[in-house]
């Protein structure tokens, strides 16, 4: 199965991390190589150039040496199963687990090229570029209109009313919710259905021009109708922003991604082409998770 | 098979016991609950019925004849001659008129106590305004005398009959039977500061300086309080000094109240040198006492607030500052602003730390300033409830219905702001 890519050995002797239920006679991390990722984890000109990046919360290390490029425009799926540190890892490119005060990170975390992790940086400016979706649909207990708008007003992004409605009116469009609720703005957001929640999180989201999109399993508290919306929506922004989605299904990574990247206990395991990762992927541990051998 | 049997035999066995226990533990529930709300009937019961006659003047309505040979009196614009005139005559012939038989100056003197000691001011300041009247004849309503007035309104209960001779008694039947006496609703009481004399006293005073008090209160309590409430719970680092802060605050809010009286004694007066028994220092005081309660309860609803919604603010790349002022803040607005009405209701209760910073003095005026003297509600009522005129007591149960009534209000509108401004998410 690796015979095209020989970095993993077999027999790698770790004790640190607790062996996971994995129906194979040897447990996983005796045959996952730290700090080595099978596949294609490399591009040209990447959005993102992540190398050697270790995340801990306080003593435990979550995170364990990850590289990864993430290319510009791109879909790239992060899949694994639970407790595998794809949402860590993720929730480190727009530096969201500043807040969490046992967090910290190591390693290079290049956003074009620019230190994300540079003590200099201002975190604000870094949101705006790169925006997020979560996992349970979050607007503000406001209109409609305040929940798109708010971005755009603390960046100061539209000096009129009129190019504030404009943006408004966009991001809705581009949200695919606009023929929804043109009719009524000002009504409040928690007001909606659940799919329109995390449409109109989405619309928020891109209200403020970011380029890269990060989701944390944007579709895990919906229906599969909404879903699809959502996917449809991901198949269009994907032309204009690059989209890092951590999700549980492997459909939808199958559906939405160019690339998916296989996270296990910290480590990435495997990145490639998403055909390919579902159809023959490169590492053990890979297939026993897409043939739901465990997860 | 026969195993089976005993077994859900013994599960049957333990139903019961069960339910019997859980039947036992709701009575338990219920008697406590009932227990209570029997108490509160019968505090109620007995501050209504004792209270109800505070909200009852007794009057007594003369024909005045203002003669001026009768009060030594010929010019009632002269100051000097005014200082010096009887005042009490006109009201002695008055009522000589409906008892003419009375003729003795021992009867006269007892016939003239039926009226209200204020009566005479009465006609002093009835003459002062308008000095042209003197020699005429005015139809005047005085108040009668307290024992009088107590004597009217419990007219069955031999009781408070004690302070009148019979005699008096006598004439006041007299004087009710020709609708002389009549009683009405007590304006008095809600128009005037307190006063020797039970008839004239009001309750006004207490309420402006209640008023001024948890005006001064609330202005100081809840920014101070929601400020630390914010810092604590959002800005503050997580160390030792920190945790000493939260723990000294739990502790703060179980701290006797007398004990801020105490600090508002040595801190207020004898270092920053405030004058006594004014509504700044009192609420001074209380903001101390409710400061804990607001901060605890602020740094609850702070806490309340999902963490959902601050990751997506924060997602869109607004600002700590913005977080907590855009999205947090107004979101825990609504417990915020309940927790500190039920301190300022707390605040509004306290009597302990207020008589140690001297708002517990007799204070006649109705205080026009948060630098003038004050009484509050409850240092009123205990001031009340501690004399032994018959008339106090009626008058110290009408004010614990006022203080009630103004909790009750602060208490439902904490209520109505919870329920109106409450957000789901």
């Amino acid at each position: 199965m690796n015979t095209m890519n020989s970095t993993v050995t077999s027999n790698n002797e770790t004790t640190e991390a607790p062996a996971v239920p994995v129906q194979d006679e040897r447990p996983a991390e005796t045959i996952i190589q730290e700090g080595v990722t099978v596949g294609s984890p490399y591009a040209d000109d990447p959005k993102f150039k992540l190398r050697d990046v270790e995340v801990f919360y306080g003593e435990s290390r979550a995170i364990k040496k990850i590289s990864l490029d993430i290319a510009r425009n791109e879909v790239i799926a992060f899949i694994g199963p639970s407790g595998c540190g794809k949402s860590t890892f993720l929730r480190c490119l727009n530096r969201m687990n500043d807040s969490i005060d046992i967090c910290s990170v190591k390693g290079e975390l290049m956003l074009d090229d620019q230190n994300i992790y540079d003590p200099k940086r201002d975190v604000v400016e870094l949101r705006a570029r790169v925006g997020m979706v979560f996992q349970k649909p979050n607007p503000f207990p406001k209109s409609i209109y305040d929940n798109v708008a708010y971005g755009p007003r603390i960046h100061g992004l539209a000096n009129r009313k009129s190019d504030l409605d404009d943006i408004v009116e966009d991001s809705l469009r581009k949200a695919g919710l606009w023929n929804e609720v043109k009719d009524r703005l000002d009504a409040t957001a928690t007001g909606m259905s659940g799919g329109q929640q995390q449409r109109l999180c989405i619309a928020r989201a891109i209200a403020v021009s970011p380029e890269v999109i990060l989701m944390d399993e944007p579709c895990s508290a919906l229906d599969p109708i909404a879903t699809a919306k959502v996917e449809e929506l991901i198949a269009e922004m994907s032309e204009s922003y690059t989209i890092v989605i951590v999700t549980h299904s492997m459909q939808q990574a199958a559906r939405v991604s160019n690339r998916t990247a296989y996270f296990h206990l910290g480590h990435l395991v495997e990145v490639n082409e998403t055909d390919k990762v579902f159809t023959s992927p490169d590492h053990e541990l890979t297939e026993s998770y897409i043939t739901g051998r465990f997860g | 098979m026969t195993d089976q049997r005993s077994q859900a035999e013994i599960v049957r066995q333990s139903l019961k016991r069960r339910y019997r226990k859980e039947r036992r533990f709701r009575l338990y529930g219920m008697t406590a609950i009932a227990i209570a709300l029997l108490s509160l009937v019968v505090l109620f019961t007995d501050i209504i019925g004792k209270g109800y006659t505070g909200f009852i003047k007794t009057t007594m309505t003369l024909e005045v004849v203002l003669d001026g040979e009768q009060m030594y009196l010929d010019d009632a614009s002269n100051k000097d001659q005014m200082s010096m005139a009887d005042f009490q005559a006109p009201i002695i012939t008055a009522l000589q008129k409906h008892f003419p038989e009375v003729e003795e100056r021992k009867d006269l003197r007892e016939l003239s106590r039926l009226a209200g000691s204020y009566a005479s001011n009465q006609i002093k300041d009835l003459l002062a305004r308008q000095p042209e009247l003197l020699g005429t004849t005015q139809t005047m309503e005085f108040l009668v005398h307290d024992t009088v007035s107590v004597y009217v309104k419990h007219a069955d209960n031999p009781a408070y009959s004690i302070r009148l001779s019979e005699q008096q008694q006598r004439w006041v039947d007299e004087l009710v039977e020709k609708g002389v006496v009549d009683t009405g609703f007590n304006d008095v009481f809600f128009s005037r500061g307190d006063s020797r004399e039970p008839s004239n006293a009001g309750i006004l005073g207490a309420i402006v300086g209640s008023l001024l008090t948890m005006v001064v209160t609330l202005v100081i309590a809840f920014p101070v309080g929601v400020a630390a409430a914010v810092y604590l719970e959002e800005f503050a680092p997580q160390n030792k000094f920190t945790d000493f802060i939260e723990v000294n605050i739990n502790n703060l809010a179980a701290v006797p109240s007398i004990i801020f009286g105490l600090l508002g004694l040595a801190v207020f007066i004898g270092v920053f040198g405030l004058p006594r028994s004014v509504p700044v220092l009192g609420g001074l005081v209380l903001a101390l006492m409710t400061l804990p309660t607001i901060i605890i309860s602020s740094r609850a609803a702070i806490k309340s607030v999902p963490p959902s919604i601050r990751e997506a603010a924060e997602g869109i790349g607004a600002s700590k500052m913005q977080v907590v002022l855009h999205h947090v803040v107004p979101l825990a607005m609504p417990g915020m602003m309940t927790g500190s009405i039920i301190g300022m209701a707390q605040a509004l209760g306290e009597t302990a730390p207020l008589l140690l910073i001297g708002m517990v003095a007799f204070i006649v005026e109705i205080p026009d300033g948060f630098f003038s003297s004050a009484t509050v509600l409850p240092v009123q009522i205990y001031l009340w409830a501690s004399s032994a005129e018959q008339g106090f007591v009626e008058l110290a149960s009408a004010g614990i219905m006022i203080l009630l009534s103004f909790m009750i209000t602060m208490n439902a509108l904490a209520i109505w702001l919870r329920k109106r401004l409450e957000r789901r998410w």
